[in-house]
This record gives C-alpha cells, sequence and structure tokens, in this order.
C-alpha cells in the first residue's frame, strides 16, 4: 500500500487536535498569552524541519499507538499536560474526524485540499509569530512538491491505506450526530445528491459510436439520485480558496460546543493489547521523537490545567461500559493536569535523543525496552 | 428486478480495495464460497445453497501479529481454471494460491514490481506451480486482469489487464503471451475490467464504464454510471447482464447485447440498488446467469446479497 501517508496522517490529525485545543482554550477564557504560547509551541514542533523530514520520507503507516504517543508528545511540548484518558479521548475524537474527511472526499487528490484547509487554519492560530508561521509554509511547500505530481492512482491507493487504518472506528461524535453527518450507528451519511466532483460528470448518460467513432446514439437511465454539475476546482497553491470545506475548523469559537464522544453499544472494542511492535515500528517511534524540538521539561511553572470536556460524571475508563445497550451519551471529565512523572520520563526519552545526533541503526534491546515501558506506563 | 436477500455476516469488516469480493460456486457441493478482504485478512465463509450451513475460515498474510502496510492484502480472487480451482491471494510482498477452500497454501511467489503479469503453470494437482512467464506491458501498477473462456467458439483475445493509467492490454494466451492491443486510457485509474464476447468492459475512477472491442480498441459505448469511482465490474457471461459498484453507495445492473446489424456490443440499464451510507468496494454475480449477485461496502461486515424475483 502507499508510503506517503504519514505526512498528510500527522498534519491532518495535528490539525483537528489543535483545533479542539484551541476552541476549548477559548471557550475556558484562557489568557490571551498562554493560549497563543500552547498553539505556538506545539506547531512549532510539529512543523520543525527535522520532524517533517522524518514524516516526509517514504515509509508505512504504523498503528495507532504509535501515532497517540508521537502526538502526546507533540502536545506535551507545549506548557500543557495532558492525561493519558484526556489523550485517548482527544485522539479518538481526532481520528473520527479525519476519518469522517477521508471517507467523504469528493475525489482522492481533494486529500490535499483536505490536508490544506488545515495548514491554512494553522497558519492563523500562529500568525503573530513569524518564524512558526515560515515553518508551516516551509512545510506546505515540501508537501505541494512531494503531493502535487501524483497521479490520481496513487492517491487513491494513499485513501485506501488510510481508510485501511481508520476501519472499524465508529465512536460517535455529538458534534457530527447533531449535524446529522453521522447516523446513531457510528457511520458516516453518503449522500447520493449534490454536485459531483470536478472532473466526472453527471451520471445518466449512455453514448453509442460507431466504426468510425461517430456517435450514434445516446440514451439515458434513471440514477436513483440527484446529481448536479461540478462547481470549481479548490486551489493546490500555497494560498487560495480550497471550495471544499472537509478539514476546516468545526469547533468554531462562535459556538462553543460541548464535544461528547460515545462508543456504539455492543461494539467490539479494537484490540488494543500491547501486541509487539515491530522493530521498524520501534524505530520510526524513536526517530520521531528524536526529531521533535527537546523542549526543557523540567521547567515546571504552575500546571496549565484545561477540562477539555464537561465537568460532571466521572473520568471516563478506555473500555466500553458493558450493559449499557441504550447508552445515552458516557460525559467525560477530561483533565489537563501537570504531571511531574509523566514529564520526567519523556524528557528522560527525550534527553537520550539530543539534536544532532544520529541515532543507532537500530535500536539496542535496552532503548526498545525503554520505550515500550514508557507507553506501558503512559 | 432483484430483491434484497438474507445477509451473510462475516468475520471482519471489508477493506476499501478494488475488486473486495470473490465467489466461487461449487455446484457439486451445493455451496457458494465467498472471499472479502480485510487488511492483511481474508475472510471467506462457505455457505450452502439451502440457507441453513455457514462455514467460516480466515487466511491471514505471513506475519500475523505484526500488520505491517507490506503485507496488507490487495486482493483475493478465485480462478476456476480447467483442472481446479485456487484462490490467489495478492499483497505487495508477494502471490499467495490455496486450494479453492482455504485450507492449504500451494504456492508463494514474492514480488519485485506490480507492474508485470506474472504467468503460472499450474498442474491439475498438488503444489508443483512453476513460474513460466513474466510479462510487460504495462507502465504503471495493474489493477486489474480478466479472461474470458469461450468453449467451443474461437477467442481471439484471451485476456485483458487494466492498470492505473487507464490503460488495457489485450492478450493472447499460448506458450508464450502476445500482446494483441494496447489501449490507451487518459490518465485516469482503470479500477476493474471484465472480457465478454471479445468486448473489454472498463471502469474507471470518473465513474464512467467504456465498452471497447478488445482486438481492435474502437470505443462501441460510454456510458457516465457513477458520480464516484468504480471499484468493481462483473459479467454474467451467459446471459450478458453486467454489474457496476462504486464509492457512490450504488450498484447498477446492466444489459450487454451484440447487435447482428452493427456487430458490435450494446448497453442497457436495468435495475439499481443503493446500500445506504456506504462505499461499495465488491459486487460479483453468484452464477453465470446473473440469477443472483453479492455485495461489499467498506466498514461492513456483511455480504449482501440480491436474488432475481
Amino acid at each position: 500500500m502507499s508510503l506517503r501517508t504519514l505526512p498528510l496522517v500527522f498534519i491532518n490529525l495535528g490539525g483537528e487536535m489543535l483545533y479542539i485545543l484551541d476552541q476549548r482554550l477559548q471557550a475556558l477564557n484562557t489568557s490571551e498569552d498562554n493560549s497563543e504560547k500552547v498553539m505556538t509551541d506545539i506547531v512549532g514542533a510539529m512543523f520543525s524541519k527535522d520532524f517533517m523530514d522524518e514524516l516526509l520520507k517514504p515509509q508505512q503507516l504504523y498503528s495507532h499507538r504509535t501515532l497517540k504517543t508521537v502526538l502526546t508528545r507533540l502536545a506535551h511540548t507545549s506548557i500543557m499536560r495532558l492525561s493519558q484518558a484526556s489523550m485517548d479521548k482527544l485522539y479518538e475524537l481526532m481520528v473520527m474526524a479525519f476519518k469522517y474527511q477521508v471517507f467523504l472526499c469528493p475525489r482522492p487528490k481533494d486529500l490535499l485540499l483536505v490536508t490544506y484547509n488545515h495548514i491554512d487554519t494553522i497558519r492563523e492560530f500562529v500568525q503573530h509569530t513569524p518564524v512558526v508561521v515560515n515553518q508551516v509554509d516551509e512545510t506546505h511547500r515540501k508537501v505541494i512538491e512531494v503531493y502535487s505530481s501524483l497521479p490520481e492512482g496513487e492517491f487513491q491507493l494513499l485513501r485506501q491505506t488510510l481508510l485501511i487504518f481508520l476501519q472499524d472506528l465508529h465512536v460517535r461524535v455529538s458534534l457530527f450526530l447533531k449535524n446529522k453527518v453521522q447516523n446513531p450507528n457510528g457511520r458516516f451519511a453518503l449522500l447520493s445528491s449534490g454536485p459531483v466532483p470536478p472532473g466526472i460528470d453527471v451520471p445518466g448518460l449512455i453514448r453509442m459510436f460507431d466504426r468510425k467513432g461517430r456517435e450514434v446514439r445516446r440514451g439515458e437511465f434513471p440514477t436513483g439520485g440527484s446529481y448536479t454539475s461540478p462547481i470549481r476546482e479548490g486551489c493546490f497553491e500555497l494560498h487560495g480558496d480550497r471550495v471544499i470545506r472537509l478539514g476546516m475548523n468545526i469547533y468554531s469559537r462562535n459556538h462553543p460546543e460541548e464535544t461528547y464522544i460515545s462508543k456504539p453499544p455492543s461494539v467490539k472494542q479494537k484490540d488494543d493489547a500491547p501486541n509487539l511492535l515491530a522493530k521498524e515500528e520501534l524505530n520510526l517511534l524513536a526517530r520521531l521523537m528524536g526529531s521533535m524540538k527537546a523542549e526543557d521539561m523540567a521547567e515546571t511553572e504552575t500546571g496549565f490545567r484545561i477540562n477539555l470536556f464537561m465537568t460532571d460524571g466521572e473520568e471516563g475508563g478506555t473500555g466500553t461500559s458493558g450493559g449499557a445497550e441504550q447508552s445515552s451519551f458516557e460525559v467525560i471529565n477530561i483533565q489537563a493536569i501537570q504531571d511531574e512523572q509523566a514529564a520526567t520520563q519523556l524528557a528522560r526519552i527525550a534527553g537520550q535523543f539530543t539534536e544532532g545526533d544520529k541515532l543507532p541503526e537500530s535500536l539496542s534491546t535496552n532503548k526498545g525496552a525503554d520505550l515500550l515501558a514508557l507507553m506501558d506506563d503512559l | 428486478m432483484y430483491r434484497k436477500e438474507k445477509s451473510i455476516q462475516i468475520k471482519n469488516s471489508a477493506s476499501a480495495l478494488y475488486n473486495n469480493l470473490g465467489v466461487l460456486r461449487i455446484a457439486p457441493r451445493r455451496l457458494t464460497c465467498f472471499t472479502a478482504v480485510h487488511a492483511n485478512v481474508v475472510n471467506m465463509v462457505s455457505a450452502s445453497w439451502d440457507g441453513l450451513n455457514y462455514s467460516h475460515r480466515q487466511l491471514q498474510s505471513k506475519e500475523p501479529n505484526v500488520a505491517t502496510s507490506t503485507s496488507l492484502i490487495m486482493q483475493a480472487a478465485f480462478c476456476a481454471l480447467p483442472s481446479r480451482d485456487l484462490l490467489v491471494v495478492t499483497s505487495q510482498k508477494g502471490i499467495q494460491m490455496y486450494e479453492s477452500d482455504g485450507s492449504t497454501m500451494v504456492y508463494w511467489h514474492a514480488l519485485d514490481t506490480p507492474e508485470t503479469n506474472t504467468v503460472f503453470d499450474v498442474p491439475s494437482k498438488g503444489s508443483n506451480i512453476t513460474l513460466a512467464d513474466v510479462i510487460e506491458g504495462h507502465k504503471e501498477s495493474i489493477t486489474d486482469m480478466a479472461s474470458e473462456c469461450c468453449g467451443g467458439e474461437v477467442c481471439v483475445a484471451d485476456l485483458v489487464s487494466a492498470d492505473d493509467g487507464g490503460n488495457l492490454c489485450v492478450w493472447k494466451a499460448g506458450e508464450e503471451f502476445s500482446l494483441l492491443n494496447h489501449i490507451p486510457g487518459f490518465d485516469i485509474s482503470c479500477s476493474s475490467v471484465k472480457l465478454w464476447k471479445g468486448t473489454a468492459v472498463a471502469g474507471y475512477g470518473t465513474g464512467q464504464i467504456r465498452l471497447y472491442e478488445a482486438v481492435t480498441g474502437i470505443l462501441h459505448a460510454e456510458v457516465n454510471a457513477h458520480a464516484r469511482w468504480i471499484y468493481s465490474l462483473d459479467v454474467a457471461p451467459f446471459s450478458g447482464l453486467l454489474l457496476s459498484a462504486a464509492e457512490d453507495s450504488l450498484v447498477r445492473v446492466w444489459l450487454l447485447s451484440m447487435s447482428p446489424e452493427s456487430h458490435s456490443v450494446e448497453i442497457g440499464h436495468l435495475h439499481n440498488e443503493c446500500v445506504t451510507d456506504t462505499q461499495i468496494c465488491g459486487a460479483k454475480f453468484c452464477d453465470s446467469d446473473g440469477y443472483a449477485f453479492a455485495v461489499t461496502g467498506y466498514d461492513l461486515s456483511e455480504i449482501i446479497r440480491y436474488t432475481q424475483s
């Protein structure tokens, strides 16, 4: 399958993460300074040259565990701390938003437009910090360079790889349910109406040709849908109107929705038990962690505590609650707390990879065990 | 024209891959075998014709614990050869061949490039399969292949293969395969192709179906069939029924016929089925007359069946 998924995965998932964080920071009247610092720190780490260069190398897409670990680390490059439970819920929300975008993408290459929507909004978040804006622009240029020339078939393969990665996830998101883009069973709504994507003809026409290529007959057939002509194509340059809305910030500041998530009842939890990560996957994890800017983790200003979701109810576990068939939404209390221990462990890992050092070809079993232990402890 | 029957549950949901449904009708045992790919696993279910017995089996790509991308399966298909039936499973790592009930793997071939057709000599029993030929004809990844068994009639074209650029290659089989024709594409992937009475029926990423006379490359018909990428085509050879399925959640049934005056193929629309909120990835007739067909969809853990009413 495709070896070019990682950059798009990180930019889109990271983008969703930033949308949610931004919305909560605003809703809780966090000081302008603190908000901006959090956003700028995370964006700066995510779009750092080293990190992006690692992502842009052709490679496989690994497991959700690896992604979640790296995204947690990214979030922790800011002064904000998230507990494991918070990160789990946040991750599910991010992943479902991304799945919605990939699933409903009109044409495979429109995945790029979705990505650019994320990048455009991220650029706005950090607009007051030119250094970081430059990093975002640089990354955007690299993405354009790498992906613009891929043929549509490659994009479809990329999309299929992503769809396999996102398969069987049916977490219900209250905002999606409310907007009727998701059904109560967790599946996204597919309409058989509306404009066809650019480059596709409205269905319904049959044309027959003679041996010389002249059209001799045409006919129509009932399509069972109501399709209309395509609207204009979005812009694939650094700046421009993307036209499609997938990937834009749905957690608008003007309507601070509480966003609940819940799993559909009686769904078998995807097996998250620690399967042995492939050696290659551990290597990737090490490379990505190592390429992130190593902030001074010991700096302990008072913990930055935010509630990502509503405060009533106990902190939800990660398993499905048995027996809740007709489940009302599990209300989740997510707290971002300063976790001294986690910070120290991460600092230790981060400290092992100082900037500029070459990583060993393969991890010695010791280092591998450390990373595994870290993930078990998180 | 068709009505929905009881669906068959499968162990995992189907992945979004082209032509992601295999169907093998085993008349002597009065059952039909279905396969659907989920990531690195092939889900097989054998359904008895009386609807009473279903037996499941799963075939996994070589490394069971670690689902790395290269062991993801791209397609699983039944190949009905004159002497035996095989289940062929392809991934980026290689080709595996199994007995048609999935019980034993009879052959494994590692792949270097996805742009070549590989030809194997398959004996009627056992695992003495040998690589007979590697034919080059495509510059882009091959997406689908189809062949036609003409019975008593003389067939000019035996095999057609399609690729990601929408190009079709038409071959004559024999001691050596020879390229009869190359039908250029328009940089739009052809995701599925079938051969019927010398006509190559091709489905594209633009949602179009095109009918070409295989040997000459003459375009006989073009249909704006779907609003999204076509994922699967199938032909019922005895009746000329054609099935098309796409990401737009629709399955359409068409009728192909040879017009006696113009000696060219014609296509007419018969029926639509909508699988709500589902991007369809596999659709196949369950018999050569097209009396019944089955459908798989992304994230769907069932095989939906329809029969003529």
